[in-house]
């Protein structure tokens, strides 16, 4: 494992990286249809901050890539209740199940899931623990706490289920291709750093001071010792400490499996078989976040397949501008009889391209300091999407980016 | 929208802390902005706070990053009150509750070198959240007594988004596995009396989409059956309503008198091309389908059964003088 500084806010404010100068080079375009067919990945991860539209992307992805006759499984984290039910997931139970309606072709499948973080603890556990001790671990009020709501699990379980499905694709050959959401963190690194926190806090200093006293006379019965566990005990009481320590001792055991693990996971993720899609929407928030994630990418080399920015307003025909527009609604206004369509209609005008510029300035601003990134740009749908046809749609407009048609049908439909 | 009130009295008179919740992307904190500023504007000192490291407060008001201290973002004129706001971090509460209930200047740095802060603060479950529930509770129960500390009319947090709300603030059950007894479950009581009183209110804030709404009505039954204070549902960036109902329906359609258009159009001095009318016809159109799934939705959230206020969306985005729209709206609905 990368060894990093401590998970702290702070550590966000590195410096840029990328070039200094604007080049005007034209921006690259995500070639979706061709990450999907390439053979070699095994594993696409999609991240980005949450209410981008992450689950709808890796869905679409996973969906599309059945359709054109891969073996896929997607990992869902929480979709919405009817995007779950039209992919028959609604029960949370950790087992991939067949999605029904999708047309593989050429022995294509789409087998999707939804996490359950808890359940996938506890399998870490059984799984590392002969039955005696795993079942000491799974009592423990603190390990049931831990497992079940410390901030972070969820990303690390989504990380170690991602380790298990692949395992599991290598051996049967069930599937060939892993599509995985990620959390709605706060932040869309924080699923990077999950199983580094975790495992650098059962591996750190305040577990070793834990198990001390049960090791006998170390040399950490120094001067702050003392005072430590006194603090300790004065804060979050006897009681707890007691449970924490009935748990680290029954945990020590497994500790270097459960770094191993993590190592593991995170060597995976820099794999050339993965590639990860970070999905934005055109606002300043969701943008800064991806920019963060695609230069943590690159620091931690892990192979960045590029941006999805979904949700963008399309630039309205013809040429007349919001100025135009608007002098023409106060025109009307001043006219004193009744045009309340044409009057609504330009000022709609008038906002959409506000809009369209607002995203435009938003977007350049990424790509002029992120120009290599391969980005694919969708548009605002007027509708939700909540069945395997509004997949499909968002499939068709991710792989429309690069136009592989011959020239001459590509004239024909357009427009 | 929402008649506005006759008198633009505020709606939540005996609260004084809102929390503002809401799913990802729908505006929590511009929204929570935009309240400070409307309950200052009515005379009352309010503060402000974040406690997702998200510095989204910062961006808004276009100052450099918070710390963890009370800063003064807005400065009201006459009658009004100011706006102080503060980003709160585990780490800095739990230090500054170390030094404040047990004086522990130096064996709190002890702690953060044997790694004790980074484990209550990022790895003890529900810890985290009770440190940051927690400043809050100590800044909205200052009084005379506390030397020189400034006391708050109204409370603003930007909280955690929906899907986490419920958790965060029920600090109490996410401890009770943990800590049965000790000072820690203590600290969780008194946080978790003043989160369920009338002192209190929740606000969801959510978009006219599908999701954002059935997350809201889901959050709405949780915080319900955790005994939580409901306060009002925010609809933001509500597209605009220029257009009628007959109007939308011919542009579904396809039944505009395109003449007419056309002539009206010449009346405002543009030159109508067909390029032109059909842009502005297909746009009418996509217009019109937002409306109706918003009309759909809007309905749906007017089920919820608690008070509902309406923000326009901002074309261009929300700056300075857009966050002061925005309160300017939620003063006259009722809100602050």
């Amino acid at each position: 494992m990368t060894p990093r500084a401590a998970t702290h806010q702070s550590s966000r404010a590195t410096a840029r990286v990328g070039p200094l100068v604007a080049t005007h080079e034209p921006k690259q375009l995500l070639d979706v249809d061709a990450l999907l067919d390439d053979r070699s990945r095994g594993i696409i991860v999609c991240c980005g901050s949450g209410g981008v539209g992450k689950t709808t992307t890796s869905a679409a992805l996973a969906l599309r890539a059945a359709e054109r006759g891969r073996k896929v499984v997607v990992l869902t984290i929480d979709p919405a209740r009817r995007l779950a039910q039209s992919m028959g997931i609604e029960a949370l139970d950790n087992t991939p199940r067949p999605v029904p309606g999708v047309k593989g072709k050429g022995g294509g499948s789409l087998d999707a899931m939804m996490l359950d973080m808890k359940r996938t603890f506890d399998e870490v556990v059984q799984s590392q623990a002969s039955p005696e001790k795993a079942e000491q671990i799974l009592k423990n009020p603190f390990y049931i706490a831990v497992s079940s709501s410390f901030a972070g699990t969820q990303e690390y379980m989504a990380m170690e289920k991602l380790g298990q499905l692949d395992k599991d694709a290598q051996h049967t050959g069930r599937w060939d291709l892993i599509v995985v959401d990620t959390p709605p963190s706060r932040s869309a690194l924080d699923f990077l750093d999950a199983p580094e926190r975790l495992s650098s806090f059962l591996d750190g200093k305040f577990m070793k001071l834990l198990l001390a006293p049960a090791r006998g006379p170390a040399r950490l019965m120094t001067a702050g010792f003392g005072m430590v566990t006194n603090a300790i005990t004065k804060i979050i009481g006897a009681q707890v400490l007691q449970d924490m320590k009935a748990f680290v001792a029954a945990f020590d055991t497994l500790f270097g499996g459960f770094r191993q693990r993590a190592l593991r996971t995170f060597e995976l993720l820099q794999d050339r078989r993965t590639a990860f899609v970070v999905v934005a929407a055109p606002e300043p928030d969701a943008l800064r976040e991806a920019a963060y994630f695609v230069e943590r990418l690159r620091a931690e080399q892990m192979p960045l397949a590029g941006l999805v920015v979904n949700r963008v307003s399309s630039k309205p025909s013809g040429d007349l501008t919001a100025h135009a527009a608007m002098t023409g609604v106060e025109q009307l206004r001043t006219s004193g009889e009744d045009h309340g369509l044409a009057a609504g209609l330009l000022r709609l005008h008038a906002d959409r391209l506000t809009v369209v510029e607002r995203e435009k300035r938003l977007t350049r601003r990424f790509g002029t300091s992120h120009p290599d990134v391969p980005t694919a740009v969708l548009p605002a749908l007027s509708t939700d999407v909540h069945d395997l046809d509004g997949l499909r749609r968002i499939g068709d407009l991710l792989g429309a980016q690069v136009d592989h048609r011959p020239a001459r049908r590509r004239a024909d439909q357009a427009g | 929208m929402p008649a506005p009130r006759a008198e633009s009295a505020p709606d939540f008179p005996g609260v004084q802390l809102h929390i503002v919740t809401g799913k990802g992307g729908t505006g929590k904190s511009t929204v929570s902005a935009a309240l400070a500023l409307a309950l200052a504007s009515r005379g009352n000192t309010v503060l402000l706070c974040e406690v997702e490291g998200r510095q989204g407060i910062a961006q808004l008001f276009d100052v450099p990053p918070l710390p963890y201290e009370e800063r003064r973002v807005a400065r009201g004129t006459t009658g009004a009150g100011d706006v102080y706001a503060m980003a709160i971090d585990a780490e800095s509460a739990l230090l500054e509750y170390l030094d404040m209930y047990y004086r522990l200047g130096r064996a709190g740095k002890a702690l953060d070198r044997f790694g004790v802060v980074e484990f209550a603060t990022t790895i003890a479950p529900g810890v985290r959240d009770v440190l940051l529930t927690g400043k809050v509770y100590e800044a909205a129960n200052r009084n005379r007594r506390n030397k020189g500390a400034r006391e708050y009319d109204a409370i603003v947090l930007d909280a955690p988004p929906t899907g986490r709300i419920s958790q965060f603030l029920n600090v109490n059950t996410e401890l009770a596995g943990l800590a049965k007894v000790g000072p820690i479950k203590s600290q969780a009581d008194v946080v978790m009396k003043l989160l369920r009183s009338s002192r209190t209110a929740i606000h969801l804030v959510t978009v006219l989409e599908e999701m954002p709404v059935q997350e809201t009505g889901d959050g709405i039954a949780e915080l319900r059956g955790a005994d939580l204070p409901v306060g009002g549902v925010i609809v933001n960036m509500v597209r605009p309503q220029d257009l009628d109902a007959a109007e939308r329906a011919a542009l579904l359609h396809g039944t505009v008198d395109r003449e007419a258009l056309v002539a009206s159009l010449e009346k405002a001095g543009i030159s109508a091309d067909d390029e032109l009318v059909d842009g502005l016809l297909e746009e009418g159109h996509d217009h019109a389908e937002r409306r109706q799934l918003e009309d759909t939705q809007r309905a749906l959230v007017e089920q919820l059964g608690v008070p509902t206020y309406e923000l326009p969306l901002m074309p261009g985005g929300v700056d300075l003088a857009g966050l002061y729209e925005l309160a300017e709206a939620l003063c006259e609905e009722g809100l602050g």
